[in-house]
């Protein structure tokens, strides 16, 4: 379907620009996402709903909802507070805290490239499907926002600016849940990190250090890192596969992942390859943050493994620990790791909180 | 090769306009099945330790995904039509499992039909958006192009033990020398004789098993992993594959 997801949409647009012609409708203005060159040169364009295009006002109010704690149960926590843009977006604790104070059993997880996660398929564990649809839970989800749609679209529709700011992006001053994600859903798509060392050196606009680059040596190489199968490679810029996998964080899985989500045990304890973009602003690690470092995350992989039914096949060394790593190649391959970290994309205007 | 299949479409409605034949054209669907020597094997048969290879060893498939190229007709007469496009079967998601060209074959008799099982060079070291994306590529160090086929799963070793392989196959690379030697591993799977008719639809029968049995009864103790930068395992891929594809059904 991603295939053909431009060309239905001009069709679409098209024809809907025709029968636009004669009525004198509000429209919101049409912005198109910023397309990386490395992404317009290597992967299929981003998914964005035929029934939630960009427009300028829509990613406006969407900035402004998730900077607002007004969305949670007693006005004191935003969607940025777990996902705070000096840390690409997640959360710097290892498990963030709700309006209570209670503690959920994950690590927030960053917000980037979102759009090209073309599977949609959202949470460590995939249980969300569409960046619309996962905007949902953080507001009602009793450990984190703890609000209901009822209550929130009520204190949203009696703000000063809300109902004007609705009007401009969608064309109702009438606020609900299905809008409310929409323009969030929008903001977030916004989000997008291309600008990485890595990245100017793959442009040919600077070379990196030696250290990096055979970094980048020992993550393709099979026989050392063996990082490439799961977490892209100069062709794919995403640096992530955004498939499910066990990569052998443990022998006796507690935490279901993705088999709690699907009811199929052959998936227990799989969760989704992270992007290594931006890895300097993300610490701690893993779906449930239990590294505080990349240096432990590299132990991990070179030493750590742990077997258990369902790890992946492509963690080939399971049986001797890990790919077993001399000291230099660790500390190249840490260079390179941090090689993906984009300064430009934390420290972006049109990100922070207005 | 996109621009390719453009140009080669406009082409072929010249071809279809000009002919005065009385075969009408049609669309045309290749339906990829799999088995294990006769077993159908499709993603809900996964994960789970239940076939026996020809070295005996129990195994299990986890993935499977693999491309092919350059769907090939050739009449009679010798003219050959190329479809100059690629498909990713990827089993484990069901996706691209019903390939349909994307131009229109006249009907009729072909004495052959064949594709490229992989990419031939040319095609190899191409930049492809979508193979990109579901990162299908081979590092640089192995000579860059794409997978031709990524089989992943698990068997039961020489010591009882649960263990994972992940049989890829690429392009065949030796990398001990101070200059790599390549050897072309991509091989052309002749389907024999087909009659098409209107909307035809042709399955074509993977024997997953048949990768482990002939001529090299593959050892995946010896064989099960790293196998990308094993030169010797790339040609022996490249040899069992020979009698991995089979014409199925041809409907109608
Ligand atoms: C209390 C902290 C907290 C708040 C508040 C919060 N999140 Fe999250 N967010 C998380 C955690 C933790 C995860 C990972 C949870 C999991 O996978 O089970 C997550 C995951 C996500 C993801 C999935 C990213 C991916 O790549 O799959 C998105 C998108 C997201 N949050 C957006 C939001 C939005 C939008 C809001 C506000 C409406 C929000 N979050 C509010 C903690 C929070
Ligand atoms: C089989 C696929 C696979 C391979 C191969 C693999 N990883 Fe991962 N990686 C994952 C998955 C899945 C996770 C998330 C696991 C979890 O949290 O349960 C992950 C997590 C990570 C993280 C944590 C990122 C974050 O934001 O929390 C880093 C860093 C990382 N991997 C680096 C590497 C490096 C370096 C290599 C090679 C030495 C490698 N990975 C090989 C699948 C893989």
């Amino acid at each position: 379907m991603n295939k053909y997801f431009p060309y239905i949409a001009s069709i679409v647009f098209i024809c809907t620009s025709c029968t636009d012609e004669n009525v004198t409708e509000y429209v919101p203005t049409p912005i198109a996402l910023e397309i990386p060159q490395l992404f317009e040169d290597n992967i299929i364009a981003p998914v964005i709903p035929l029934d939630n295009p960009q427009t300028i006002e829509g990613i406006a109010l969407g900035k402004k909802l998730f900077f607002d704690p007004i969305l949670s149960g007693d006005n004191t926590q935003a969607c940025a507070d777990c996902h705070t843009p000096e840390n690409a977006f997640s959360d710097a604790s290892r498990f963030s805290d709700g309006i209570d104070g209670r503690l959920g059993n994950r690590n927030s997880m960053p917000l980037f490239n979102l759009a090209w996660n073309y599977n949609e398929r959202f949470f460590w564990d995939g249980r969300a499907f569409s960046l619309e649809h996962q905007a949902f839970q953080p507001v009602t989800n009793p450990i984190e926002m703890k609000a209901t749609w009822v209550d929130v679209s009520s204190k949203l529709q009696q703000d000063q600016d809300y109902p004007s700011l609705f009007d401009q992006a969608f064309g109702t001053s009438t606020i609900d849940s299905i809008l409310v994600t929409k323009a969030i859903a929008q903001f977030e798509r916004t989000l997008i990190s291309a600008n990485s060392r890595f990245d100017q050196y793959l442009l040919g606009q600077i070379n990196l250090t030696s250290e990096e680059l055979e970094g980048f040596n020992v993550f393709m190489d099979e026989t050392r890192g063996d990082c490439f199968h799961c977490h892209g490679n100069a062709n794919n810029p995403l640096w992530t596969d955004n498939i499910f996998h066990n990569n052998g964080l443990d022998a006796i899985i507690t935490d279901l992942g993705l088999g709690k989500i699907s009811g199929d045990p052959a998936n227990n304890g799989k969760f989704k390859s992270p992007s290594l973009r931006n890895l300097a602003f993300t610490a701690p690690y893993m779906h449930d943050g239990r590294f505080n470092s990349l240096d432990e995350v590299i132990n991990h992989y070179s030493e750590g493994l742990q077997n258990s039914t369902t790890i992946d096949p492509l963690m080939k060394k399971v049986a001797q620990g890990g790919v077993h790593l001399s000291a230099q190649d660790k500390s190249n391959l840490k260079a390179f790791l941090l090689s993906l970290s984009d300064e430009s994309f934390i420290n972006n205007p049109n990100f922070k909180n207005p | 090769m996109k621009k390719i299949v453009s140009i080669f479409l406009i082409c072929m409605l010249f071809v279809s306009c000009n002919s005065d034949n009385d075969d009408p054209p049609t669309s045309v669907s290749f339906n990829f099945t799999h088995n294990w020597d006769g077993t159908n094997v499709t993603n809900s048969e996964f994960n789970t330790i239940q076939y026996t290879n020809a070295n005996g060893q129990a195994l299990s498939i986890e993935k499977l995904r693999y491309l092919i190229s350059n769907i090939t007709f050739r009449k009679v007469n010798g003219e050959t039509t190329v479809i100059n496009a690629y498909n990713l079967i990827d089993v484990t998601n069901n996706t691209n499992l019903i390939y349909t060209l994307p131009n229109e074959m006249l009907t009729g008799h072909y004495i052959n039909v064949s594709f490229t099982f992989g990419f031939n060079n040319d095609d190899n070291y191409q930049n492809y958006t979508d193979l990109n994306s579901a990162s299908w590529n081979v590092p640089a160090q192995l000579g860059g192009g794409y997978h031709f086929m990524q089989l992943e799963g698990k068997f039961i070793d020489n010591a009882s033990a649960q263990t994972g392989y992940a049989y890829h196959c690429i392009r065949a690379v030796d990398n001990s020398g101070a200059q790599q030697v390549f050897q072309d591993t991509f091989f052309t799977v002749d389907l024999g004789e087909v009659e098409l008719k209107n909307n035809a639809s042709i399955v074509i029968n993977m024997n997953i098993a048949e990768w482990f049995k002939n001529p090299n009864q593959w050892d995946l103790n010896l064989l099960g992993n790293m196998l990308m930068p094993n030169f010797n395992a790339q040609v022996m891929m490249h040899d069992n594959g020979q009698n991995v594809f089979s014409l199925g059904e041809l409907i109608p």
